[in-house]
């Protein structure tokens, strides 16, 4: 019988309860939330006994608004087998925005951590290898959180008309 | 009649047309001799012969390669030879967005040439950041090494590269030949952080 996001989501009602919630279905593609200390077992579910053993991307998203979970990993697998797709996150507060590595399931999320690391700083919990991957190493803050401005703030020389700062 | 037409009336090749002479400095000159500034000589040698370094990271150097091409033909301001080694160069010109990965590889390339050595920031992103006014972009070239002309435009068009590098002529041109042991130099440098 062919995969599809209703089974999916039942069956990760049966396994995890009310610990996955937020189902959604947005372009054909179930969305799902759970606590971020279950990330590993659910991820580790998917892949099992739903097949999904392919990690397409993996990234960070900011909601500053959003108190006690501001930061959000988010997951995109894939099933290859029945080609269906399904996205998970977990958000964490910015305060202590600890999140379990992926890396012991997927070899890819090596880089897509580093890279979430570097940019919205998420500390990646048993990480072999968590450093700035893109931008310069001396960099001390993390640009893509909302509370860090797109303009170098410092600069005077510029017409700030030009640059939406009028 | 025969298709193809030839010039019947071919202008005589006049050696002065072809051979373009640096005007000569201003001193005194005789019968068989001329005497002029040590200066002014070397400035006069120094200038027509600038070796210019491409440091091109996007479209700004793409107008660099028409301007080294034939139609605009850079070499007719004695800079015939591109050279790519830093160890070689006059004139480092440095077009297009440099990201603040790139900034020490720039300043490395910088320090690599010798003395006397120039530097031309080509277009928006090398002069001030440009457009990229962001995390990861030099918010201009000046930060990290000196710069001598800047060249405006996004990106300037050959015309605008030529000009600036007449710019740098003029420098060369005038500069004293004990300028590089100047203080005011060497403040300039340190500035910079560079010895």
């Amino acid at each position: 019988m062919a995969l599809n996001n209703e089974i999916i989501q039942s069956q990760l009602e049966a396994k995890f309860a009310e610990q996955v919630t937020s189902f959604s279905t947005d372009s054909g593609i179930l969305s799902f939330e759970s606590p971020a200390s279950l990330n590993l077992k659910v991820i580790q579910f998917l892949y099992d006994e739903l097949g999904f053993t392919f990690l397409t991307d993996l990234c960070g998203v900011n909601y500053p608004e959003n108190e006690g979970g501001e930061l959000v990993v988010v997951y995109h697998l894939h099933n290859f087998v029945e080609n269906i797709r399904c996205r998970y996150s977990v958000a964490v507060p910015v305060q202590q925005p600890d999140v379990f590595t992926a890396t012991k399931i997927f070899e890819a999320a090596n880089w897509m951590e580093r890279e979430t690391y570097d940019f919205f700083g998420i500390n990646f919990v048993g990480h072999p290898n968590l450093k700035r991957i893109l931008n310069v190493d001396e960099m001390d803050y993390f640009p893509m959180r909302k509370e860090f401005p797109l303009e170098d703030q410092t600069r005077i020389d510029k017409d700030d008309e030009m640059f939406g700062r009028g | 009649m025969r298709p193809v037409r030839f010039n019947i009336h071919p202008k005589e090749a006049e050696i002065a047309d072809a051979i373009s002479m640096a005007p000569a400095p201003d001193g005194i000159g005789g019968d068989g001799f001329f005497a002029t500034q040590l200066s002014s000589v070397v400035g006069l040698a120094r200038k027509n012969s600038l070796w210019p370094l491409p440091f091109a990271t996007s479209c700004c150097g793409i107008e660099f390669m028409a301007t080294m091409a034939s139609h605009y033909d850079l070499s007719r301001f004695g800079s015939e030879r591109v050279g790519f080694s830093p160890r070689q160069c006059d004139l480092l010109m440095v077009m297009g967005t440099i990201a603040k990965k790139m900034a020490p590889v720039l300043r490395q390339v910088y320090l690599q040439m010798a003395e006397p050595r120039w530097v031309i920031a080509v277009g928006a992103c090398a002069s001030s950041g440009g457009i990229f006014d962001t995390y990861s972009v030099l918010q201009g070239i000046d930060q990290v090494i000196p710069v001598d002309v800047y060249v405006p435009g996004c990106p300037p068009r050959p015309e605008a590269i030529i000009d600036g590098f007449m710019k740098i002529q003029d420098l060369v041109g005038q500069e004293s030949i004990r300028r590089r042991n100047s203080d005011q130099y060497k403040d300039l440098l340190n500035s910079y952080g560079i010895q």
